[in-house]
């Protein structure tokens, strides 16, 4: 538990103590599950500390467990108590928490708020509802940073994805993610195949094999990490010359931290992040956590976030109102994912398509990465 | 004591006989005893025993499939895996999967398929948006021929018994209401209908606290009527709504629609494929081998056991890895704890106990603080390499790889673990008394042969334990290989984390880490055959 947990908690509890009740019949308390670091601290600043303000006496918690919320909901789904009251995870976690019942199916028109411009959440949200569990808060993507003062470059920078492959004019070592989601992609586009063709080719045994081919020529020459953290670190270190990493990162190290590292938007890889609901939580908490819900992800709100931290609010209704960060005061629109500039060539993961062959696929990385 | 010399069974004082007297006092001290070490046993039975035996039963439970797809698992038993199944398997799979899908197993099921064959996971998903159509066609025709199968009434009336309907026919029924009950008469000449109809009435009752009497039911229901009304006789039937069924059964021949093979093909022609059905009754005992199988880079299929491809083989690398990691992390731990432990014990007790506490220091502080420190003085760019490279030793250019790989990794364990080896050394060398050596000495050895003939046999139940300790934290380590491992210096133990927290295969999981346990218990006998337990002294 962080010093600001801590002190939410304390805070939280004297507010208790002082006997302050909560509205009608929706619980006095609230869980909420996240990242930790940055990230939750945009959630706290943009969500949950305005909706405090609004209802007083009650005790938001914040637990940094969202890593292995899926374990844990099964966990305390198997012993038959939940408590937790909203739990934030990527997408390809609400997806499988739904496929397990671990997460409650909902209606996206039914419980969250329309639109500033009048459209209909699920319009709104459009694409991003990638599962009747899902409800998404942000875009944020998987990128790459690289240093810029390399004196073996040359003077080269890299200007496309395939500069992690290419060792002969950006020579170095390089991080990747340690599992295969995303790296597998990035080695075929960079092997000559179109983007809409990933997934097909990655069907076959053969497209298989081609994608590993192509990371094979850099193993050795690479660092696989584990926490979205690892990168940023390696890069500021000058142990890698390039990596992938969250934009978020990236951002914080090149702007608020103003390392020699710059980074790139091409092929960035587009994933999701949200709320899913536990499912069976009783009738009281239930209600407190919707009415949150709705509050928290309307589109000011959402909106709001993005002056925190640089990742792109899931609403479309959202990204006229994202305006600039609230301590360094640069305009936050040219760093978001979502950006038109940014979104030239991207990619977004097919959560469908990983759900049937992230087990498979993932036994091949791993053994791929220990031989 | 004039008892004892009679004949007849010793006697106490108050002429009970002695044993039994002896005995109940003894009784009464040993349950005294257990009722004191009754807290710890019971904390170590819940805690630490019931975890894992609750893990071994993981690691071979397969219950899923047999309680999502009863029906489905029973008509299998009579395909012989060759080409598709029969129509009876897909109308009984329509039935539990209609069933599943309303209480949102379906998927469950499906990601627990697909850790054996990959697609089955999408396979079920889609499957369960579109399974409550299966059975639409024959319901708008049996809706066409009378109105009255579309009444909830109607079916209820004939497929539950009387007095159930009754009671629920009742204005005054609260929610689901009474637990349905079956008609007996319905049973015998609706064998399929009445089956698939308690399916419904129950599933509406338990997921949707709504009352039958007042609910359609499903698609498939229709399906099995007019499966039954096509193949069976109902004109020995003459209980409620006789005429109905009678009108229903002349109609039905002249019926159409999608068999519910072809009705299962139409949502996703992957149901077509053996693949998946073979691997359905692979899977559908109640216990499995799977995981096992698995964990030893194997795999069941319906020939047989078989490898896993050689590009999916990982697990056995593990475990060897595993084994040797920790071996090597034992040997370095004894090459460098002995000494240190020698000097300890032979210091006066002044400066020992000062070194003591500097060897315990790192063991007070965080272990993630100590692994994150050996990354900053192992890494490229780092202290160890930097002074290097300023003494000149190493070019900067080629700067020692001592991090992300096996070396990193026995590295940072040796030095975590450590002070498991030496504080069971020291315990053990503080016992040998120095005249045994001054004793060899004078008879002429030289420090060598003192050493080797004297001291150090005397020390081998410190190097015993110590090795015990140091080799059995090791193989389970996770969060040190985790950190500075890369990519050849992880252990298994990181496998079973991936396993529980991030792809949910806990039956996986579990068989890793019996396999684990049951690998750490043979080593330990092995030890035992070699060295001998009773040569192991923690002091």
């Amino acid at each position: 538990m962080n010093l600001k947990s801590l002190m939410l908690l304390t805070t939280g509890a004297s507010l208790a103590a002082t006997g302050a009740m909560a509205d009608g019949h929706m619980a006095g308390s609230m869980t909420l599950v996240s990242w930790g670091g940055a990230y939750q601290v945009s959630q706290q600043r943009a969500y949950s500390e305005p909706y405090a303000e609004m209802h007083d006496g009650l005790e938001i918690i914040w637990d940094e467990s969202s890593a292995e919320a899926v374990a844990r909901l099964r966990a305390m789904n198997e012993a038959g108590n939940i408590t937790w009251d909203l739990v934030d995870v990527v997408a390809a976690d609400a997806i499988r928490l739904c496929d397990e019942g671990l997460a409650m199916e909902i209606d996206h028109d039914e419980i969250l708020a329309p639109g500033d411009d009048g459209s209909s959440p699920t319009d709104d949200f459009g694409d991003l509802i990638v599962s009747d569990c899902f409800i998404p808060q942000i875009v944020y993507s998987t990128t790459v940073g690289y240093r810029t003062d390399v004196d073996e470059w040359n003077g080269n920078t890299p200007s496309d994805i395939c500069a992690i492959f290419d060792l002969e004019n950006f020579p170095g070592q390089r991080s990747l993610e340690r599992r295969p989601i995303g790296n597998l992609e990035w080695a075929l586009i960079c092997d000559g195949v179109a983007m809409e063709d990933v997934y097909d080719v990655l069907e076959t045994e053969e497209g298989i094999d081609q994608a590993f081919a192509m990371l094979d020529t850099i193993q050795d020459q690479t660092v696989w990490w584990n926490a979205g953290a690892d990168t940023p670190q390696l890069l500021a270190d000058g142990e890698v010359v390039m990596g992938s990493t969250y934009n978020g990162r990236l951002f914080s190290l090149i702007e608020e931290q103003d390392q020699p590292v710059a980074m790139l938007w091409d092929a960035q890889v587009f994933d999701l992040d949200g709320w899913i609901i536990p499912e069976g939580l009783p009738e009281d908490r239930l209600a407190r956590v919707l009415d949150f819900v709705r509050f928290a992800t309307d589109t000011q709100r959402l909106a709001d976030q993005s002056q925190y931290i640089s990742y792109g609010p899931a609403r479309a209704s959202s990204a006229p109102l994202v305006g600039q960060h609230a301590d360094l005061g640069i305009d936050m629109a040219p760093h978001m994912p979502t950006d038109p500039a940014n979104a030239e060539r991207t990619f977004l993961f097919n959560y469908e398509w990983w759900a049937d062959y992230r087990d498979d696929l993932d036994a091949r990385f791993q053994a791929w990465l220990a031989q | 004591m004039s008892d004892a010399t009679q004949d007849g069974p010793v006697l106490a004082a108050d002429g009970t006989p002695l044993k039994r007297s002896l005995s109940r006092a003894l009784r009464a001290q040993k349950l005294r005893a257990l009722m004191l070490i009754a807290p710890l046993l019971l904390f170590i039975l819940i805690t630490f025993i019931a975890p894992i035996v609750d893990m071994l039963f993981r690691s071979v439970e397969n219950q899923i499939v047999s309680e999502t797809l009863p029906r489905t698992v029973v008509e299998l038993e009579g395909w012989d895996a060759e080409g598709v199944p029969s129509e009876d398997v897909y109308a009984a799979l329509a039935y539990d999967f209609m069933e599943a899908a309303e209480r949102r197993n379906h998927t469950r099921l499906g990601s627990r398929l697909n850790y054996e064959t990959t697609g089955i996971s999408s396979l079920f998903r889609q499957s369960g948006r579109g399974v409550d159509d299966i059975g639409e066609d024959y319901a708008d025709q049996f809706h066409d021929l009378n109105p009255a199968w579309e009444e909830p009434e109607t079916w209820a009336a004939l497929m539950g018994a009387p007095d159930w309907v009754e009671a629920q026919s009742a204005d005054d029924v609260d929610g689901a209401g009474l637990l349905f009950r079956l008609s007996v008469a319905i049973q015998e000449v609706l064998p399929e209908t009445s089956d698939a109809y308690r399916s419904f009435a129950r599933t509406v009752q338990s997921e949707d606290d709504d009352n039958p009497v007042a609910e359609e039911p499903w698609n498939t229901v229709y399906l099995a009527l007019y499966r039954d009304l096509s193949t069976g006789d109902v004109s020995g039937y003459d209980g409620l709504m006789a005429d109905l069924l009678a009108e229903a059964a002349a109609a039905v021949p002249d019926f159409e629609g999608m068999t519910p093979r072809e009705a299962f093909a139409d949502i996703n022609d992957d149901w077509l494929d053996t693949e998946v059905w073979a691997t359905i009754e692979a899977f559908s005992d109640p216990y499995t081998a799977g995981y096992f199988l698995s964990a030893i880079d194997l795999q069941l299929t319906p020939d047989g056991v078989e490898r896993q491809p050689p590009e999916q083989r990982v697990y056995l690398l593990l475990f060897n890895r595993t084994i040797f990691m920790s071996m090597a992390i034992t040997l370095m731990c004894v090459l460098l704890g002995y000494p240190i432990a020698y000097l300890l014990s032979n210091l006066p007790a002044r400066t020992s106990n000062l070194l003591l506490i500097l060897v315990l220091l790192p063991f007070w502080t965080s272990l993630l603080v100590r692994t994150s420190a050996w990354k900053v003085l192992l890494q490229q760019q780092g202290v160890i390499n930097d002074l290097l490279v300023w003494i000149g030793l190493v070019a900067d250019d080629a700067r020692l790889a001592l991090i992300n790989n096996q070396l990193g990794t026995i590295i940072a364990m040796t030095h975590i673990l450590l002070p498991f080896m030496i504080l069971p050394l020291f315990s053990v060398m503080k016992t040998i008394p120095p005249s045994y050596v001054r004793a060899a000495k004078s008879l002429g050895a030289t420090n060598f042969t003192a050493f080797r003939r004297v001291y150090f046999p005397q020390s081998i139940p410190g190097i015993g334990a110590g090795c015990i300790l140091v080799f059995i934290l090791a193989i389970g380590y996770y969060i040190t290989p985790e950190l500075v491992g890369g990519r050849t210096g992880t252990f298994i133990s990181n496998r079973i984390a991936y396993h529980i927290s991030s792809s949910l295969n806990w039956g996986l999981a579990a068989a890793l880490g019996t396999i684990l346990l049951a690998l750490v218990l043979v080593l330990y006998w092995v030890y035992d055959r070699i060295v001998g337990i009773d040569n192991v002294k923690l002091g």
